[in-house]
């Protein structure tokens, strides 16, 4: 049987009702979002629901949107159904002062280390991972270098000329 | 159609090209008297043991370097080791992380003295495009380099001229280098020893 996006967007609403909400088609990958607190439910709905099979965790990350107070920081999950050969994104938004988010690693292993990439990078806390430790950068950095409030060039450098930049 | 002609030019071989000039030194029959500064200095240029760190596409050229058409065995340095203890000069080519860091250093560190560097393209000489939260701002911030080849990657030719250049430097360095203060204060300006 095969399923559509309107068929996924049909039985989350009906699960989860008014929590599951800003549903998109772009270039035919249904995404969505919902609050913080039920992403591992849906996840769970969307993996375990015969009819959905969501199985495979593609991708983990999150974007940080500095213009958004209140939801700084998304976190996107990007689903796959291998059987059906669809895609889904998945968005949960949360406050850059309080970044918890419950961990999806008991559901996918693979999130282990994608949401250490992911607390590398964005500082997002997820609650309950087993070992939530920088993974690509240097032990010692003391800051999240891809949220925007950071340049992205090496600050500790002198010698390099603002003005041979273009930024003077 | 114009011939193509090669060596217009030409320059008649010499023995002398071939192995170098000799130290200056009192000669006479059967005999030739020097400094051994300058005999053990002749002895290291010509028989370096690179080791390669490449970490990136100035990685592919030194291949290029080493393979027949350019051939750094021309140099005396046929041999590249894999181990820093058997081996004379670091050659750092391409990108060297934050965290790639502290391994460059153990790996200097674990060269035995005399110990010769060189920085090969634009990201180990300075960080290159690289100028960004991750990448170390060039090799120079954690160990000492003596020849910068520059170059986004530098052709073979480029990396052979550094390696003459670090061949001339060997071969004029004092035998007391090592153990005098200046160089003591070069390391110790870098936390070693």
């Amino acid at each position: 049987m095969a399923i559509s996006n309107s068929l996924i967007q049909e039985n989350l609403l009906e699960k989860f009702g008014e929590n599951v909400s800003n549903f998109q088609d772009t270039y035919e990958m249904l995404s969505f979002e919902s609050s913080k607190e039920i992403n591992l439910k849906v996840l769970q709905f969307l993996y375990e629901e015969d009819s959905l099979g969501f199985r495979f965790l593609t991708d983990l990350t999150a974007v940080h949107y500095p213009n958004q107070i209140g939801r700084e920081l998304a976190v996107v999950y990007h689903l796959h159904n291998l059987v059906e050969n669809i895609r889904l994104r998945f968005k949960v938004f949360t406050s850059i002062n309080e970044p918890n988010v419950f961990t999806a690693s008991k559901l996918f292993e693979s999130a282990n280390w994608m949401e250490r990439e992911t607390y590398d990078f964005f500082g997002v806390n997820f609650v309950g991972h087993p070992n939530l430790i920088r993974v690509l950068n240097v032990d010692e950095m003391d800051y999240f270098p891809l949220r925007k409030e950071y340049p992205l060039e090496d600050q500790t450098r002198i010698d390099k000329d603002d003005e041979m930049f273009g930024r003077g | 159609m114009r011939p193509v002609r090669f060596n217009i030019n030409a320059k008649v071989a010499s023995t002398k090209d071939a192995i170098g000039q000799a130290p200056p030194g009192f000669e006479g029959e059967g005999f030739f008297t020097t400094k051994m500064s300058e005999v053990v200095g002749l002895a290291r240029k010509n028989s370096l043991w690179p080791l390669p760190f490449a970490t990136s596409c100035c990685g592919i050229e030194f291949m290029a370097t080493m393979a027949s058409h350019y051939d750094l065995s021309r140099f005396g340095a046929e041999r590249v080791g894999f181990s820093p203890r058997q081996c004379d000069l670091l050659m750092v080519m391409g990108t060297i992380s934050k965290k790639m860091g502290p391994v460059l250093r153990q790996v200097y560190l674990q060269m035995a003295e005399p110990r010769w560097v060189m920085a090969v393209g634009a990201c180990a000489s300075s960080g290159g495009i690289f100028d960004t939260y991750s990448v170390l701002q060039g090799i120079d911030q954690v160990i000492p380099v003596d020849v910068y080849v520059p170059g986004c990657p530098p052709r073979p030719e480029a990396i052979i001229d550094g390696f003459m250049r670090i061949q001339d430097l060997v071969g004029e360095e004092s035998i007391r280098r090592r153990n005098g203060d200046q160089y003591k204060a070069l390391l110790n300006s870098y936390g070693i020893e």
